[in-house]
């Protein structure tokens, strides 16, 4: 058991999943049973081994520095569940 | 000179590292193609990129890379010929990806320092941990509406620089010293506006407060200070209150505090409650930054004339004292100026001194009285030469010359022309001023009288006459002989 | 009427047999009959009918005038909403057009639909998605079958001729799996070779574009149209495209064919391995020799990718906040609210699955111990390859380890689900091209597929080889 309630909910809150009783007892049994799964890979040595992070083997391209005529804000804002003149809107915040 | 502040109970020392973010001079932002400019109207200058839209991925731009490799060098820090862009995440309403593409383990730059000074004379050299190039989040307006945050995301993804110092800051002062010592390499290398005022440069300060001697205390971090005033403020306030705490009997608790401009207090910040786990790692959508010593060597050749190096060259080419030179040398535009001030004439680099107080004084006052920068400064840099030469050779009185200063900052003119339209030239003549002094001495027997008698003093008034009667244009100089052996005579 | 090929149709558009818009209305009208399976998330035949008065004026020489394509709803399209399988995208319009989908747009081909996917590609089955299961159309009667997943949408519409052709991604094997399951070829090159740009991301060092098609020529031309640098996506490769279907040559005499021993697994069925077997005869038959390999750390590749897939989704998924775009949960009071019920309520069970496990190995004190282990066992996996494609050309396995199973079987158990994967996710990891083809069928009559496996960006080898095998079964 690599996972209790008060770990997956932690976990949970930081990915900004809320999850109610049922679905965290559900989840933490899958994720158990997978980080178990995954613990097999403690058999491979990898001392001596890179991380590999991306398969290409060609260096970052890099572009020019020009700003282009881009979106109106309309295009931006079009697809936004909530917003108000030029700007998104969400739930006050305090700070 | 020290830095102990003198609690209740004990001498405490502060502690405390800046990390400045500066935000990268440049057309378009570190990852998407869209501009920079400031004031613009909300979300006007935001792409498909930067609203984190599905499916759109970050390409970085080459001129971010090169300003950041620029000022590593100008923070005389080690270059890294291999860095990792990472992903910080958390989530907040003007961080549109969920994530910040930052550095993490790998930043662009590594460990350099900064020296700053003091006006003793003596200065104090800063250590710099790192540099690393991350991108800036939007803006959320809270108090436009009672109940809703209002989201602006032009600034979003727009390049900055983060510096973090080494905890060697002492004081409020040293921090002041460090962060416009930044700025000022900054503004020299062209890598950052500098404007605190549009947040183009502003400062998380970290502070611990420790007997000395002791380790380090428990710290709280006062985030976004966007002016040098306010910093030494947030500082000297953080500073009482952590030792009242700890005189008390307290502990300090590791906290993030936001800084109020108007109470001049520091408070927690109740968003950042909880503690957070940024779960760093390498972002999939870039690859490895290589940068090869070719590259890096090239820049180094290509790098300005910086801040210590001009004091440095001031105090040694034209004499002036360590702290005249850092005073100087601190804003690129007041140094730039002098510059061209001495290169008007060669015969100015014996007279630096006075061409540095006629700038840090009278014309520093003017410019401020008209609220104009000295890059639009009305005097041309040749005219201010040639009006410093104008004393030297004693053409004009130092008293006469400030009235001249204000004439050229209003006409824009050669000090020489008005003069001349203004017969403000000084005599040198002496058959004129002993004339002069003659009719004074004629005017005034009773006090000549009193001046032989032993009444000394009365010298000044004779002086005060006979310049007045020249309408000020009298060289002093002459005048003093003349009235001083006129006198004598009279004996 | 049914069309056998791209070639075929073209030929008939170009003798002015069919027009473009008795194409349309052939492909609505086998849509609307095929409608129960659930293969499409959108289809509107206005849409379809206004794309065929703009291709009616391009030219005869676009290489896919007038072809019925379907796109996996994880492109964005600027002409069809596109939902990633998800109810956080509801009513999210694009107002961009993905590089795959425009570059197939370019060459005048005819979009009939947006297909159903595993909510953001995270499934084997077609079954996690907001808008329902889709039914394998090789289904007997009274046992509705998967079509594997996660692009199971687009390959089932080619399987029931809803298309000629179909755009897929695959990250650990959504092409290939689908393909075997559904009983048609299914592409995905080397990673880099097609943009990812306006693909909506799940583990972007993993997620590859790719197609389905009839028959593997169809997929060549396919393959030719969507490849292609794109300077918008830092991933993307800066080769030259071959003209995969002008180099199309079924001569494999004197290549050699790995067969890697580790591909051998306890509890596949005997009809996989007959599959394969002949394969291996045929291949030998044609001209090819055949080298048994090693890839020694296959057996790790499946929880090497359930970390590092997952991780990168963790991330990548977080910018589904209702801000922007797509599902925001009502009365909400505060912004955390609005995150964690929005994301609550707009995410599916395995994708919030695959987001806490993400998490999980990333956060502070388990990165070392599991998503830094998992990307030196990568390399590791990675290695593997580029050691084997020293003595050999490439390599042939199954596709998957079974047939088309049943719907709902296997949702229970996360692991039993993700074995799926077992035969395709080590190429994913490696990052090389694999092409899938039906070869064979089980006792039920439910097709199976091999697996060819190829060095990276050469696409061309593996195509060749797939183009020889395929005329076993013409």
């Amino acid at each position: 058991m690599k996972l209790d309630t008060n770990t997956i909910n932690k976990i949970a809150k930081l990915a900004r999943i809320r999850l109610s009783e049922d679905e965290a007892k559900d989840l933490l049994k899958d994720m158990n049973s997978i980080l178990d799964w995954v613990e097999q890979l403690n058999e491979v040595n990898t001392d001596s081994v890179e991380p590999l992070a991306n398969i290409s083997s060609s260096t970052l391209p890099q572009r020019k520095d020009e700003a282009k005529d881009i979106n109106s804000s309309d295009e931006i804002l079009k697809n936004s569940p909530d917003k108000l003149e030029d700007y998104f809107v969400v739930p006050k915040v305090v700070e | 000179m020290s830095n102990l502040i003198k609690g209740n109970k004990h001498e405490w020392e502060t502690v405390i590292g800046l990390e400045i973010h500066a935000q990268v001079k440049s057309n378009s932002k570190l990852f998407s193609n869209s501009s920079t400019a400031f004031g613009s109207r909300p979300n006007s200058q935001v792409s498909l990129v930067d609203a984190a839209m599905p499916g759109m991925l970050p390409v970085i731009n080459k001129y971010c890379i090169e300003q950041a490799v620029k000022t590593g060098i100008g923070l005389n820090a080690k270059i890294n010929n291999y860095s990792i862009f990472d992903r910080k995440n958390y989530f907040y309403a003007d961080l549109p990806q969920g994530y910040q593409i930052s550095q993490y383990k790998y930043p662009i730059v590594g460990e350099g320092k900064v020296s700053i000074d003091f006006k003793d004379g003596s200065s104090k050299d800063i250590r710099i941990v790192r540099l690393h190039l991350e991108q800036d989040a939007g803006k959320s307006l809270h108090d436009q509406n009672p109940t809703k945050t209002y989201v602006d995301l032009n600034r979003s993804g727009v390049a900055l620089m983060e510096i973090v110092s080494e905890p060697d800051i002492r004081s409020a002062d040293e921090a002041g010293l460090y962060i416009s010592k930044i700025r000022s390499i900054l503004m020299y290398l062209d890598t950052c506006d500098g404007n605190m005022q549009e947040g183009s440069l502003r400062a998380d300060v970290n502070i611990s407060v420790r007997k000395p001697g002791d380790d380090y205390g428990i710290r709280c971090e006062i985030k976004n200070l966007n002016s040098i005033k306010f910093i030494k403020q947030a500082i000297n306030y953080e500073v009482r209150r952590q030792i009242e705490i700890l005189e008390t009997g307290g502990v300090i608790e590791q906290n993030t505090l936001l800084f109020n401009t108007s109470t001049g207090k520091t408070k927690p910040m109740r968003s950042k409650e909880e503690a957070h786990d940024y779960r760093y790692f390498p972002d999939p959508d870039l690859l490895p930054l290589e940068i090869n010593q070719k590259d890096i060597d090239k820049m180094v050749n290509s790098i300005p004339e910086l801040p210590d190096e001009r004091k440095r060259k001031y105090v040694v080419v034209y004499n002036l004292s360590n702290y005249d030179a850092s005073v100087l040398t601190a804003d690129k535009s007041v140094s730039d100026y002098f510059d061209s001030v001495i290169k008007s004439d060669q015969s100015l680099k014996n007279s630096a001194k006075i061409v540095v107080n006629w700038i840090t004084s009278e014309l520093f006052s003017l410019l401020k009285e008209n609220n104009i920068d000295i890059d639009n400064s009305p005097i041309n840099p040749k005219y201010l030469g040639k009006l410093v030469k104008l004393i030297k050779e004693n053409i004009i009185s130092g008293k006469i010359a400030k009235d001249v200063l204000i004439e050229m900052f209003n006409s824009k003119q050669d000090p020489e022309i008005i003069i001349k339209n203004k017969g403000l030239k000084q005599v040198t003549d002496t058959s004129e001023i002993e004339n002069i002094v003659d009719e004074v001495l004629k005017e005034n027997k009773k006090m000549v009288e009193q001046y032989l008698s032993g009444k000394d003093k009365l010298l000044g008034f004779f002086v005060g006459q006979s310049m007045k009667k020249s309408k000020g244009k009298a060289n002093p100089k002459i005048l003093n002989e003349i009235l001083k052996s006129k006198l004598s005579n009279k004996n | 009427m049914e069309f056998k090929s791209i070639n075929q149709l073209k030929s008939l558009l170009e003798e002015n047999k069919i027009s473009v818009k008795e194409i349309a209305e052939t492909y609505i009208r086998k849509i609307n009959e095929k409608k129960d399976l659930n293969i499409f998330i959108y289809f509107d035949e206005d849409k379809i009918n206004e794309q065929v008065k703009e291709i009616e004026k391009l030219p005869n020489n676009k290489k896919l005038k007038g072809i019925p394509i379907a796109v996996k709803d994880l492109f964005c399209t600027k002409k069809m909403p596109t939902t990633a399988g998800s109810k956080i995208l509801e009513n999210f319009h694009p107002t961009y057009e993905s590089f795959v989908t425009q570059k197939l747009i370019n060459e005048g081909s005819m979009f009939v639909g947006k297909t159903n996917l595993d909510e953001f590609a995270m499934g084997s089955a077609t079954n996690t998605s907001y808008f329902g299961n889709t039914i394998n159309p090789l289904s007997k009667k009274g046992v509705p079958l998967a079509p594997g997943g996660s692009s199971g949408g687009s390959a089932a519409a080619v399987a029931a001729d809803l298309c000629l052709g179909s755009t897929g991604t695959d990250t650990g094997g959504s092409i290939r799996q689908p393909a075997s399951f559904c009983g048609v070829v299914g592409i995905k090159p080397t990673y880099g070779l097609c943009s990812r740009w306006g693909i909506a991301a799940f583990a972007s060092s993993l997620d590859q574009a790719g197609v389905f098609s009839k028959n593997v020529k169809d997929a060549s031309i396919l393959l030719e149209a969507i490849a292609g640098h794109d300077e918008r996506d830092s991933t993307s490769s800066k080769v030259e495209i071959p003209n995969y279907s002008q180099n199309l040559n079924p001569d494999l005499n004197g290549k050699i064919i790995g067969i890697p021993k580790e591909y051998t697994l306890d509890g596949i069925s005997d009809e996989i391995n007959m599959v394969w077997e002949n394969a291996i005869n045929s291949l030998e038959k044609k001209g090819a020799k055949i080298k048994n390999i090693s890839l020694a750390h296959t057996k790790y590749a499946l929880p090497t990718y359930y970390i590092i897939a997952p991780a990168e989704a963790s991330s990548n998924l977080a910018r589904y906040d209702g801000v922007k775009y797509g599902f925001r949960s009502k009365d909400v009071n505060s912004l955390d609210e609005m995150y964690e019920l929005t994301r609550s309520e707009g995410f599916g069970k395995e994708v919030k699955r695959r987001i806490l496990i993400g998490t999980y190995v990333l956060s502070a004190g388990y990165y070392d111990a599991y998503y830094l282990k998992a990307q030196k066992v990568r390399k590791l996996i990675a290695n593997d390859f580029i050691e084997t494609f020293k003595e050999c050309d490439f390599i042939l396995t199954p596709t998957a380890p079974s047939a088309a199973f049943p719907l709902n079987e296997k949702q229970d158990d996360p692991i039993k689900m993700y074995l799926n994967d077992v035969f395709t996710v080590p190429a994913s990891l490696a990052g090389i091209p694999g092409i899938s083809i039906p070869y064979g069928k089980d006792k039920n009559g439910l097709p199976l597929g091999i697996q060819l496996l190829g060095k990276h960006f050469n696409e061309q080898e593996i195509i060749n080889a797939a183009f020889a095998l395929e005329k076993d079964y013409e």
